[in-house]
C-alpha cells in the first residue's frame, strides 16, 4: 500500500472534484468516440487520411471499430445506393446505445450530384443523422471539425437517454 | 429507441444447415479489408475457398446514365468519382475520348502538364495501394508512412487545382490553368522525397520482411493465358508476365517522346506485383523528371483551338463579340461532336481505362460506356479466391487493388 | 400547351436545334489493303457484312448468330487474346434494335478490333463466357442495364442492381432518376409500404430549402427546438459567434514577426 505522507486536510485540500453525473459521463463519452469504419466512397478516402498520419485522428481519442458493436459513431463517408441502405440500416441497429450519425459529405447529406435512380437520396431517409457535413469531398479538417462539434453535442445531452427518449424519439 | 423496421435480424454471416459440411461466409459490403463495398459469398471447406461470389453494385450511381443526360462538359467532374484515388487519370480519360471523337490537337503544355499530372496521380495512386494493402496484410506503420508521402502529393494537386481528391483538374480540349509559379521546383523535391522513402522505408522494411513474403508469395497467382482471359491490365497483367502497357504501346500525350520503361514480373503472385508497384513508382518518378524542363521549353497555350468545339480564351470572349458568342452557345446548349463512336483507351494506375463514346451529334451522349479496370479484376477474383485459405483472401483482394468507384459506376 | 415528350427515349433532348445545322460525321475509311487489319477483315470474308477502320480502330458488322464464331476466328487467327469491353446500346426507340459491340484487343499487334452486331428486342445473343473469361461480368452487367439475355452463361443474374430490382436502367425509357418503384426501394425494404408516407417522397432538388421544416433546417439567429412549429413566425434569438474562430490575422503576423 502506497503511504500518503501529505496531509491533504490541511495543506492543499483535499483530491476531490465535484461534477454532475451527467458531466461526466458525457466528458467520457465524448472523449472516446469510437466511429464504424465505414467508408462507402470517395469520402472514405478522406476518412483514411484524417485517421492517418498528418491529421492523426486519435489525438481526439477518435480510434475506427471495424464492427459495430464497438462503436459510438456511424460516420457514413460517400454515397449511400439503394442496394446498400438496407445493410447501413442493419449495421445501425447492431450499434450499441447511445450512438450518433454524421452524414459524411453531399451524397450522404442530400443525394449531392448523384440525382439518380440508383442512389438514397439524404441518408436521413434511413437512420437519424446528428451531424451533416458539407463538402465534395470534405476535407479531413472539416471531418476533425464535426466531429468536434459532435463532442459538444454529447456533452449538452442528458446522460441517461431514456430519460429524454421521447424527445429523441424521430420519425425514422 | 428505434423506429422498428421490417428488417430481421439473421446470422447473416454464418450458415451452418448443410449437409455437406461446408461453411459459407459473408465478407461484406462493410468490411475493412474489402476495399470499398465489395460483398464476397464464400463457401469454405475448413479453412479452403472452395466457392467465390463476388457481389458488387453497392456503389452503383447510374454514372452512365447520367453521361446520357449531361452535356459533355458537364459530365466531366462527375468522372472523378470513379476511381477517386486518382482523380485526375479518369478526367483524362474521359477529355482524351472527346478530344479523339473530335479529333482535336492538344497545345503542348497542356500536354506537358496533363502527363505530369497523370504521373503525379499515378504515384498518389500506388502510395495508397501499399499503405491499403500493408495496411491489410498486417505492416500497420507501413500505412502511416505511405500515408505521409501521399498528402505531399495531395498538397502538390492542391495547389495546382484546389482540391485534395476531386480534382477535375483536366478539361476538353486541355487544362483549365497553368502551373502556379514554383510548382515544378516542389514537384521535384517530392519526387526526391518519395524516391528517397521509397528506397530507404518502404522497399527496406518489406521487400525482405519474413512476414510480409510469407503472405505474400505465391498467394493470388494468376498465369498469363487466365489473365489475358479475364481481360486483366495494368500491373495485374503485367504481374503476370505480359509486357503489355498502354504508354508505350498506343502511346497517347507525350507518352511517345519520353524515356521509360516497362516493369514486368513473372512470378504472377501478390508479391509480384508487389515489387511492380514499386518499380512503376520509380518510373514515375523519372518521367516526372523528364518533364519539367520540358515545360520550360513549351509556348504557353493551354486550350486547343477549336472554336466550334471549345470555348476561346478569356481575353477573346471579353473583347471579341463572335468568341462571346460562340461560348455563349457552348455553355447553354453544349458542344456537339461530329456523329461516330469512339473507344479511346488510357493507363490509369489501376490499369486500361477506356471510355467508349458513340454520339449522335446530339450535345448528349447517345451511350457512353466506361471500361473500368477494376470491374474486370473483380471478376476475376471468383476464381482465384477458390482453393486459397482465407487468411489470403485478404491479401488477394488487396493485391488486385480495386477501386469501387470504377467497379460499379 | 405541354411540349410533347416522347415516351420511347427520355433521353435529355437539346433544348435548341439550329433547322440548318449539319452535325459532320466521324471518317470511316476502307481497310487498306496490305494492312493487319485488311488480313483480319480476310479471315471471316463472309461473316462481316461491313467493314472500315474509324479513329484508328477496325470496325466490323455482323450477324448476332455469328457471333461466337467471329469471336473464336479473332482469338485463335488473328491474336485478339483479349476481350476488353463489351455492353450494349438501346436503339429500341428508333430501329427496334439493341446494338451489341465487343471491343477486342491485340497485344502483339497494339491493334484494336470493334465487333458490332444488332439484336432485336427480345431476341438473346449467345455468351461469349466460354470464350473470354471477362465476357462472364460483362454480360450479366449487359443483362442487368438492358435486359439482353445471353444464351449458355454460366450465372446470369443481376449484377449492380439488387435481384429485387424492377426495369433494366440503361434503356432509353427508364428516366434517369428511376421510376415508382425505384423511388421507394429502401423505403419499402426496410420500413415497410405501410411507412411511406411517414417517411416521404424523395427531394430531387438537393438544393431546396423548406422554409418551415425545422427538423432539418434553422434560420442563423432564428433556432428554435427540433422539429418545433414555426408557420406561425419564431422568435429572433442574439447570434453568438465564437470569438475563438475570429483570427486576428494582422495581430498573429505581427507576434510572428517579434518572434523573428
Amino acid at each position: 500500500m502506497a503511504q500518503h505522507q501529505v496531509n491533504y486536510a490541511s495543506s492543499a485540500g483535499l483530491p476531490i472534484a465535484l461534477t454532475t453525473v451527467d458531466k461526466l459521463v458525457n466528458w467520457g463519452r465524448s472523449n472516446s468516440l469510437w466511429p464504424l469504419t465505414y467508408g462507402l466512397a470517395c469520402c472514405a478516402i478522406e476518412m483514411m487520411a484524417s485517421g492517418a498520419s498528418r491529421f492523426d485522428f486519435d489525438r481526439f481519442g477518435t480510434i475506427f471499430r471495424a464492427s459495430p458493436r464497438q462503436a459510438d459513431v456511424m460516420i457514413l463517408a460517400g454515397t449511400l445506393s439503394k442496394k446498400h441502405a438496407e445493410f447501413t440500416r442493419r449495421l445501425y441497429d447492431q450499434m450499441a446505445e447511445p450512438k450518433w450519425v454524421i452524414s459524411m459529405g453531399s451524397c450522404a447529406n442530400t443525394g449531392g450530384m448523384f440525382n439518380t435512380y440508383a442512389t438514397v437520396q439524404g441518408v436521413d431517409r434511413i437512420v437519424p443523422v446528428d451531424i451533416y457535413l458539407p463538402g465534395c469531398a470534405p476535407r479531413p479538417e472539416t471531418l476533425q471539425y464535426a466531429l468536434m462539434m459532435l463532442q459538444k453535442k454529447i456533452r449538452r445531452e442528458s446522460a441517461n437517454m431514456n430519460k429524454n427518449t421521447k424527445q429523441n424519439l424521430r420519425l425514422i | 429507441m428505434q423506429q422498428t423496421n421490417k428488417l430481421t435480424p439473421f446470422f447473416e454471416n454464418l450458415n451452418f444447415e448443410r449437409s455437406d459440411n461446408m461453411m459459407v461466409i459473408n465478407f461484406g459490403p462493410q468490411h475493412p479489408s474489402a476495399h470499398g463495398q465489395l460483398r464476397l459469398v464464400l463457401e469454405l471447406d475448413g479453412e479452403k475457398v472452395t466457392k467465390a461470389y463476388p457481389d458488387i453494385g453497392y456503389l452503383h450511381r447510374g454514372i452512365e446514365k447520367m453521361a446520357e443526360n449531361m452535356t459533355y462538359n458537364e459530365f466531366l467532374p462527375t468522372t472523378d468519382r470513379l476511381d477517386y484515388i486518382a482523380s485526375t487519370s479518369n478526367n483524362y480519360a474521359y477529355a482524351h475520348a472527346v478530344e479523339k471523337l473530335l479529333e482535336l490537337e492538344i497545345p503542348e503544355r497542356a500536354q506537358v502538364i496533363r502527363t505530369m499530372l497523370l504521373e503525379v496521380n499515378r504515384i498518389i495512386s500506388h502510395l495508397f495501394f501499399l499503405a491499403t494493402h500493408a495496411l491489410d496484410v498486417g505492416a500497420m506503420s507501413l500505412f502511416l508512412y505511405a500515408f505521409r508521402e501521399r498528402e505531399f502529393g495531395m498538397d502538390l494537386m492542391e495547389e495546382y487545382c484546389g482540391a485534395r481528391l476531386t480534382h477535375s483538374a483536366v478539361r476538353i480540349g486541355g487544362v483549365p490553368l497553368d502551373l502556379p509559379k514554383d510548382w515544378t521546383r516542389e514537384l521535384l523535391k517530392w519526387c526526391d522525397t518519395v524516391e528517397h522513402e521509397l528506397a530507404n522505408t518502404y522497399e527496406m522494411l518489406l521487400n525482405e520482411n519474413r512476414i510480409w513474403k510469407m503472405r505474400l508469395e505465391d498467394v493470388g497467382v494468376i498465369s498469363a493465358e487466365e489473365a489475358q482471359s479475364w481481360g486483366c491490365s495494368g500491373p495485374m497483367l503485367r504481374g503476370s508476365g505480359v509486357q503489355y502497357d498502354i504508354r508505350k504501346e498506343e502511346p497517347y500525350e507525350l507518352y511517345g517522346e519520353l524515356e521509360f520503361d516497362i516493369p514486368v514480373s513473372d512470378r504472377c503472385d501478390s508479391y509480384g506485383r508487389y515489387r511492380l508497384y514499386m518499380e512503376e513508382m520509380k518510373e514515375s518518378i523519372k518521367i516526372l523528371r523528364q518533364l519539367v524542363p520540358l515545360y520550360d521549353r513549351s509556348a504557353p497555350q493551354l486550350m486547343a483551338h477549336a472554336p466550334q468545339y471549345i470555348s476561346a480564351p478569356k481575353e477573346e470572349i471579353m473583347t471579341q463579340n463572335y468568341a462571346l458568342m460562340q461560348h455563349f452557345v457552348l455553355v447553354t446548349q453544349g458542344m456537339r461532336p461530329p456523329v461516330g463512336e469512339v473507344y479511346a483507351p488510357t493507363e490509369s494506375p489501376k490499369g486500361e481505362l477506356g471510355f467508349y463514346i458513340k454520339s449522335e451529334g446530339e450535345p448528349y451522349a447517345y451511350r457512353l460506356k466506361c471500361r473500368a479496370p477494376s470491374f474486370f479484376h473483380t471478376g476475376l477474383l471468383q476464381e482465384i479466391l477458390v482453393g486459397t485459405y482465407i487468411a489470403d483472401v485478404v491479401t488477394i483482394i488487396g493485391s488486385t487493388n480495386i477501386v469501387f468507384g470504377e467497379v460499379d459506376r | 400547351m405541354r411540349k410533347y415528350t416522347p415516351k420511347d427515349n427520355v433521353q435529355a433532348k437539346s433544348y435548341y436545334t439550329d433547322r440548318f445545322h449539319v452535325t459532320p460525321r466521324v471518317p470511316r475509311n476502307e481497310v487498306q489493303s496490305g494492312s493487319h487489319f485488311a488480313d483480319v477483315v480476310n479471315s471471316f470474308k463472309k461473316l462481316a457484312y461491313e467493314s472500315y477502320v474509324e479513329l484508328g480502330q477496325l470496325v466490323i458488322h455482323i450477324k448476332s448468330s455469328d457471333n461466337i464464331k467471329v469471336l473464336e476466328i479473332l482469338r485463335d487467327k488473328c491474336g485478339y487474346t483479349v476481350c476488353s469491353e463489351l455492353s450494349a446500346v438501346d436503339y429500341l426507340a428508333r430501329d427496334g434494335e439493341f446494338e451489341v459491340f465487343y471491343q477486342m484487343l491485340n497485344m502483339s499487334q497494339a491493334k484494336r478490333v470493334r465487333v458490332v452486331t444488332r439484336i432485336k428486342k427480345d431476341e438473346a445473343i449467345e455468351s461469349a463466357a466460354s470464350l473470354f473469361k471477362s465476357a462472364n461480368f460483362a454480360e450479366r452487367e449487359m443483362y442487368d442495364m438492358f435486359g439482353i439475355v445471353a444464351n449458355n452463361h454460366p450465372y446470369l443474374k443481376r449484377i449492380l442492381m439488387p435481384d429485387d430490382w424492377v426495369g433494366h436502367p440503361l434503356l432509353k425509357t427508364y428516366p434517369l432518376q428511376g421510376d415508382e418503384a425505384a423511388s421507394w426501394y429502401e423505403v419499402d425494404k426496410i420500413f415497410g409500404k405501410e411507412n411511406r408516407d411517414a417517411i416521404g417522397p424523395e427531394n430531387r432538388d438537393p438544393a431546396k430549402i423548406d422554409r418551415y421544416d425545422t427538423k432539418r433546417f434553422s434560420r442563423v439567429g432564428y433556432e428554435v427546438p427540433f422539429g418545433t412549429d414555426i408557420t406561425q413566425g419564431e422568435k429572433e434569438n442574439d447570434i453568438e459567434y465564437s470569438k475563438a474562430q475570429l483570427a486576428d490575422y494582422t495581430k498573429s503576423q505581427k507576434q510572428l514577426d517579434k518572434r523573428k
